[in-house]
């Protein structure tokens, strides 16, 4: 305890400053509930991403007035958000985690504005896969690839966030290509095994963005901890 | 690295340049940026408005042929659309049917059943013309648009749109396109209307669907003329079968003074239409856009105006936009993405970031430069960051660049022109902004600072402070400034702050207003009255597309009597003829123009040349979307209307009547002026009715809003201009709107009768002992105010014989400064009450005149001591033997003769401290001296109902409270007590000397505890120790430390069963209580400590001469943490359990997170009150004030409340402030003391 103790100290000068002592935060000072609640919010975000972001990629194929415009939203089966949002909480949850366990807190950009950024250009990523015309699907990848990694060059720059990302991004592509191998849903124009090619680009985007989002809020935890030991 | 090195200096030192030269000439700098904004925009103007408008091109229909899908030649006069061929044909037949000559027979309804009724005929004959020709036989059903099946979601629609073949839609649809049918449906208008959609709609409606003409007028004309289209759908175009189609129908129903044009068609280009499914990741962007601009601007800080920079830093990166978009087209590339879309990322890839990160640095250069050189340095620190920063981004984006991909290409292009448009404002738009803030800042930073400069004494002369470290430069956090009351944030209760918030923004109001505008706009846009047909056709007619026609204007006079008939020769019409096809216009004599208004009349006008263009711009689409066929990106061609007259007669009206058709129109015609006055006037009354039911819900919201009003806000609500006695201050806090809260809240209580200032402040909760200069004692109730106990000054008899002490007071006193060797006022002053304060900067009492003018300013103690103290007087002489104290006060001074003139450990809380000096050696006194004057009270204690005082003579009393007897007293040491700590039953005393004195109270109670204190109804007592008269008190001193402190004790502070010591040799020492060992020798001020704090949960903080503040474990000792606060002392120390408040001698109150040692901020305080300061709760501060004290919400900095505690109070500070158990404040300023009951802001807080 002593050791993320201090981790955690160091972590919260990098970032401090800029985070001012919500009254609202100040009042969770229960660390399971602290959890609970990160945990809720990364699930409803990556809710929401999935929603938002599913309804990009499914537009392309949707008829310009589809009788009832509101089902579109939810046109993916009903397990798929969940899902996501699972994925981000548990992504979310583990990135600061990580972090604390390697002892080297990431100080890289602690701000909100900074994880709005990282946001923004996550989706403006899938919106680029979603609505850009590429003269095929190599260029495609290719491209995603770059961005994703851009991505994390300017949002994160951490070994372990990018060791972290590979991984949940090959997991999740292997998951993806085990689903649709079984049937479960499938792809208009699958061009990698079953799937599309730069499917591992969205994850990797993906889950640099939720982790980002896990770090920042993990600040506040931090912070509770800490005034929590000095009262005690 | 030399390059690299080079580099970066040349970069500095030209961004030094720079800064210097924007900061130097502000304003031309700024218009010229304006200036280069304007020019970069001016391009856009070419630019069409962003919309979904559909856009149209018009050919001639002579020379026509499917467009090739190939792009031609000479672009510049066919659009780029115009390609292949077009989704559909879209050919309409306009009919245009009245019954004439109108009967006075005929109900309303007959004037469009009969009409309406031929809509099955035409159809009939549209659906059977057959063109043959050499290349063989066509006919509608192999040229029109075949369509399938509607889409599944339009159930509704089945009965009424084609659901098969050809797409061919009239209002025959509504009957299913059976006459059989419409001849028995009863209620013609029910039909039509139960397909509108209920309420408000913004897309096509079912019936401009069908009858292919906009709004109501088609049925309720007060021509009486029917107008409908039959609109057809062709997929592919045939001019022989259309002219037949023409031609035929002309023939069958000749409109005789039609001069539509026929030769031009018009194709009409629908855009991508925006649906929600497109709208909510587009808005989601935005939202995060948003999101991001609102975290970035929140960084901004320590500006004059945040707003003000944050607006700039938006308005930097949009301009920088839309410039890289102007000069994009400059050079002739236009912008083919969505700009809507791509905008957020845009910002986000050019962002806030170096806006953030030049402000940061420039505010963080030393304040104390000019405006010019700290710009310049701020420039200068960051040049080389941002330059690498625009490398790297410019890097990235060319990468993109060479992503081959267009749209990329394309964005890449605008995100890099945008960059270097974003750098260029950045140095030239944003920089200066930020020099005339800041320049605005420091203007303001020197007002607020003068007074508080002048008013303080010449910093610490050298020899008399030797400082070993220079204090670290103090990190900046942000300081609030109490001057302007917009800064002044009330904390009100959550009720009242709704209410204000609503007040405020004028939110009711504007909701109205917006809502109101929506309306309208609802209104006009789904055109219930025709407001946007009439406006369309004001348009039409004053556009040039009207010229061809004829005005429309010009043919309403000409044709007024064409009908043949009048009211006067009503019922035979003269040539009813049954067959529509002979029928033609303009048969018989024109009758008198005046006296026929309402005749049916059908004219064609250039209006009726493009009856489509009235059509809502949703009308095509809509209509082909019900089949699933999009519109978006493709066009269509609407070719010319085909003109249909129809003249029906009034046989033909009557024959077709339905049997319910006479009883169901309500008959509104009163009279001569018929059918269609009527129907208008029923409209007319609907107008009205709604309009009326429309104001009187406004006049029910108006009341209702007045009614909450007066419900929720207080009485005085923008009464604020009322003079107010105590509210005549500038700086009374405000809000922003004005409003003041009512005064009368907290009203401090007054407590006078001490004759001088007063110099000690002790309470235990339920009793207030004060002690002024005079050397005079009284006890005070804390929950009333009222003046229980008078303990005049030692050795005086507080007894009736009031003149003798007073006088003998005064002539002693003289009597001790004539032999006096020191400066003869302050030897009166001693006869005031003492203070010889040899060199220090005390404060002078300027209204208190020397010795002898006194004596009206000591009446009112002679007066207190007849009123108040009867009961005292009928007590027994119980140790307070007169003679005994001065014989015992001759003694001790003669043993004593060094202390006569201490130097200067004035009371503590006292500001202004001489504790810097090194303690002057008192000077010999005369042994001659009357003994007992000069022993002052330095120190007080009250627990219980004992007041436990030590004198500057070394003797430590005990008085009985409420008796205002002495009940002990103890001469064991000979040093002036410095300070005293009165827990449980044991007292600490700390002595100039540097030695500490334990004692113990022992009390034997011969009957038990009586309670004595405070009124009886009190219940909250605290677990203090309670005496009776009777019991015999003894004081005991049980151990004396002598060498506790190199040098004098300047503070004791005693809690948690530790004592704690500071001192003028730079260290604090831990006592424990019971035994009086030491525990820890704490080291690591570097000055004498001047403010220590411990509470019962051993938190310990000290502060020193040096402006450190150090957090002390209590239970090992060791230093926690230490953190350079102020310039100068520290004067007062406060810890709550998430931080730390300290005060100091440059006025300053700074509030530190515990445990990060962070500054949370400043308060600047008033000249002279610094270190008047108490924390109620664990988030409400209490500062003292000239005249006031303010209450300040800890958590956020805000300013509650400021409460004025007196009307002359003007020039007194709040020099001490004790805040009471029960919420209450004790504060003094000058002679009176003031009791502050705070239950309201506490009632808020929690």
């Amino acid at each position: 305890m002593a050791d993320t103790w201090k981790v955690r100290g160091g972590q919260e000068k990098g970032g401090s400053g800029l985070a001012p002592r919500g009254p609202y935060i100040a009042v969770i000072t229960n660390r399971t509930v602290n959890l609970l609640i990160r945990g809720v919010m990364l699930f409803s975000v990556g809710v929401f991403l999935a929603l938002v972001l599913n309804l990009l990629q499914v537009q392309r194929n949707v008829t310009l007035f589809p009788p009832d415009v509101i089902a579109s939203i939810f046109s993916s089966a009903w397990w798929m958000p969940p899902c996501c949002g699972t994925a981000a909480a548990m992504i979310g949850l583990l990135y600061p985690c990580i972090d604390s366990r390697l002892g080297e807190p990431h100080k890289f950009k602690r701000e909100w504005s900074s994880v709005m950024r990282c946001v923004a250009v996550f989706v403006g990523i899938n919106h680029a896969s979603a609505k850009v015309d590429f003269a095929n699907n190599v260029q495609l990848s290719l491209t995603l690839a770059a961005l994703s990694v851009g991505l994390w060059w300017t949002f994160d720059r951490s070994r372990s966030g990018f060791g972290l990302g590979v991984a949940i991004a090959f997991l999740a592509t292997l998951t993806t290509q085990l689903l649709v191998y079984n049937g479960v849903f499938q792809y208009t124009s699958p061009d990698f095994l079953y799937i599309r090619s730069w499917l591992p680009c969205i994850f990797f985007a993906g889950v640099i963005t939720m982790g980002n989002i896990g770090r920042q809020l993990a600040m506040y935890e931090c912070k509770v901890v800490q005034e929590k030991t000095h009262q005690d | 690295m030399t390059v690299r090195e080079k580099l970066r200096q040349k970069i500095s030192a030209g961004f030094y340049r720079h800064g210097l030269l924007c900061a130097s000439y502000p304003v031309p700098i700024i218009v010229f940026t304006a200036v280069c904004i304007l020019t970069c925009c001016y391009p856009l103007l070419k630019l069409p408005l962003p919309g979904t408008g559909p856009v149209e091109f018009t050919t001639s229909v002579r020379d026509y042929t499917v467009p090739s899908q190939e792009p031609q030649g000479d672009p510049g006069e066919r659009p780029e659309w115009y390609r292949g061929p077009p989704v559909a044909y879209i050919q309409q037949v306009l009919v245009k049917a009245a019954v004439s000559p109108w009967d006075s027979k005929l109900v309303p309804v007959d004037a469009y059943r009969s009409p309406l009724g031929r809509v099955f005929a035409l159809l009939e004959e549209i659906r059977n013309h057959v063109h043959s020709d050499s290349s063989g036989i066509r006919s509608l059903e192999a040229l029109c648009l075949q369509v399938t099946d509607l889409l599944p979601g339009l159930r509704r629609m089945q009965a009424v749109l084609p659901e098969h073949g050809c797409l061919l839609v009239s209002p025959g649809n509504y009957w299913q396109n059976q006459r059989e049918l419409f001849d028995s449906d009863p209620d013609l208008l029910k039909t039509v209307h139960q397909h509108e959609p209920k309420g408000l709609h913004t897309s096509a409606t079912l019936r401009d669907l069908l009858f292919g003409v906009p709004g109501k007028l088609s049925l309720y004309s007060r021509k009486r003329v029917v107008t409908y289209t039959i609109t057809m759908a062709l997929s592919s175009y045939d001019a022989r079968f259309l002219s037949s189609l023409r031609s035929r129908l002309k023939q069958l129903h000749p409109s005789v003074n039609c001069s539509l044009r026929e030769d031009h068609m018009v194709h009409v280009h629908f855009k991508e239409e925006i649906g929600i499914a497109e709208l909510i990741p587009l808005v989601t962007t935005y939202i995060i856009l948003f999101a991001y601009i609102y975290f970035s601007t929140r960084k901004i800080d320590m500006v004059k105006s945040k707003w003000g920079l944050a607006l700039a830093a938006v308005v930097t990166v949009l301009s920088s936009l839309l410039m890289s978009v102007g000069l994009c087209t400059l050079f002739g590339l236009t912008p083919t993405l969505n700009g809507g879309e791509i905008f957020p990322y845009l910002v986000v890839v050019i962002g806030l970031e170096n806006v953030l990160v030049l402000t940061k640095s420039v505010v963080s250069t030393p304040v104390d430069l000019e405006v010019k050189l700290r710009i310049a340095q701020g420039l200068s620190n960051e040049s080389w960051s941002i330059m690498k920063n625009m490398a790297t981004e410019l890097g990235i984006i060319l990468i993109g660049y060479f992503t081959l991909v267009p749209a990329i290409q394309e964005f890449c292009l605008f995100a890099v022109v945008g960059l270097v448009s974003d750098f260029f404002l950045q140095m030239f738009f944003f920089t200066t902004v930020l020099s005339i803030d800041i320049r605005r800042m420091e203007l303001a930073d020197l007002n607020r600072r003068l007074p508080a400069e002048a008013g303080m004494p010449p910093p610490k002369p050298g020899p008399l402070r030797p400082r070993e470290t220079p204090p670290p430069p103090r990190p900046s956090p942000h300081t609030i400034t109490l001057q302007t009351p917009a800064f002044r944030n009330l904390r009100l209760p959550k009720r009242l702050r709704v209410v204000y918030f609503l007040a405020r923004t004028r939110l009711a109001q504007r909701i109205i207003m917006v809502g109101t505008v929506i309306w309208i706009g609802i209104l006009v846009y789904t055109d219930p009255a025709g407001l946007r047909t009439y406006l369309a056709a004001q348009v039409s007619e004053q556009s040039p597309l009207g010229e061809a026609g004829l005005p429309h204007l010009g043919v309403a006079p000409v044709f007024p009597g064409g009908d043949p008939t009048s009211t006067l020769s009503v019922l035979p019409a003269p040539e009813p003829t049954p067959l529509p096809e002979n029928q033609s216009q303009g048969h018989g004599p024109p009758g008198p123009a005046h006296a026929v208004p309402p005749i049916p009349q059908i004219s064609w006008g250039p209006e009726d040349e493009e009856v489509w263009r009235r059509l809502s711009f949703r009308h095509w689409p809509s209509l082909f979307s019900y089949y699933n066929i999009t519109l978006a990106k493709r066009y269509i061609s609407i070719l010319p209307v085909i003109p249909v007259t129809l003249h029906l007669s009034p046989q033909e009206a009557l024959e077709t009547r339905h049997p319910q058709d006479t009883r169901h129109p309500p008959p509104p015609q009163l009279g001569p002026p018929p059918g269609p006055e009527g129907t208008t006037l029923q409209t007319d009354l609907t107008l009205y009715k709604v309009a009326a039911l429309g104001l009187a819900a406004g006049v029910l919201l108006v009341l209702l809003l007045f009614c909450l009003y007066r419900v929720l806000c207080p009485r005085n609500y923008g009464q604020n201009g009322v003079p107010h006695g105590r509210r005549r201050r500038g700086d009374l806090p405000c809000d922003d709107y004005g409003y003041s809260p009512p005064v009368s809240e907290i009203s401090p209580l007054l407590l006078r009768g001490h004759s001088m200032d007063i110099e000690c402040l002790a309470s235990d909760g339920m009793l207030l002992a004060s002690c002024c200069l005079a050397g005079q004692i009284r006890v005070w109730d804390a929950q009333t105010g009222d003046c229980l106990t008078v303990i005049p000054n030692h050795g005086l008899r507080r007894s009736s014989s009031s003149g003798g002490w007073e006088q003998r007071d005064g002539w002693d006193a003289v009597g001790v400064a004539e032999p006096e060797s020191l400066g003869g006022v302050e030897g009166l002053e001693v006869g005031g009450g003492l203070l010889g304060a040899g060199g220090a900067r005390r404060r002078v009492i300027p209204s208190r005149p020397a010795l002898f003018g006194d004596q009206p300013d000591l009446t009112p103690l002679i007066d207190t001591n007849f009123s108040e103290q009867p009961p005292s007087q009928a007590l027994p002489d119980s140790g307070f033997d007169f003679g005994g104290l001065v014989e015992r006060a001759y003694q001790e001074h003669e043993a004593s003769p060094t202390l006569a003139f201490p130097p200067s450990p004035p009371p503590p809380q006292q500001r202004r401290r001489s504790l810097g000096d090194p303690p002057i050696l008192p000077p010999e006194r005369p042994a001659s001296g009357p003994p007992d004057w000069d022993s002052s009270v330095w120190a007080m204690e009250l627990r219980g109902n004992l007041i436990a005082a030590g004198r500057s003579s070394g003797k430590l009393e005990l008085w009985d409270a409420v008796e205002g007897s002495l009940r002990c007293s103890n001469e064991d040491g000979v040093s002036g007590i410095t300070a005293l700590a009165f827990l449980n039953n044991r007292i600490v005393a700390a002595r100039l000397n540097g030695s500490l004195d334990f004692f113990t109270v022992d009390i034997n109670k011969p009957l038990g505890l009586r309670q004595y204190r405070g009124t009886p109804g009190r219940g909250s007592m605290p677990p203090s120790p309670c005496y009776s008269s009777e019991d015999v008190i003894s004081c005991q001193l049980t151990r004396s430390v002598q060498c506790a402190h190199q040098k004098p004790i300047t503070v004791l502070r005693a809690a948690a069963g530790r004592v704690v010591t500071g001192s003028q040799d730079h260290t604090v020492r831990v006592y424990r209580l019971e035994d009086s060992c030491c525990l820890f020798t704490l080291q690591g001020h570097s000055g004498g400590i001047t403010a220590i704090y411990i509470d019962q949960t051993m938190v310990l903080a000290s502060g020193g001469q040096d402006g450190a503040i150090c957090l002390w474990d209590v239970l090992t000792g060791s230093r926690v943490s230490h953190v350079y606060g102020h310039r100068g002392d520290v004067t007062s120390l406060v810890c709550t359990t998430s931080c730390v408040i300290s005060s100091g001698l440059d006025d300053l109150i700074c509030i530190w997170d515990r445990s990060t040692n962070i500054k949370l901020y400043s308060i600047q305080q008033e000249v002279g009150c610094g270190a008047s300061l108490g924390v109620i709760s664990e988030s409400l501060l209490v500062t003292g004030g000239q005249g006031c004290v303010s209450f300040w919400d800890l958590n956020y900095g805000d300013l509650l409340q400021t409460v004025y505690l007196g009307q002359s109070s003007e020039g007194q500070g709040v020099r001490q402030l004790l805040v009471l158990d029960n919420a209450a404040i004790v504060c003094d300023f000058g002679s009176e003391l003031s009791l502050v009951y705070v239950p309201s802001v506490l009632e808020k807080l929690d």
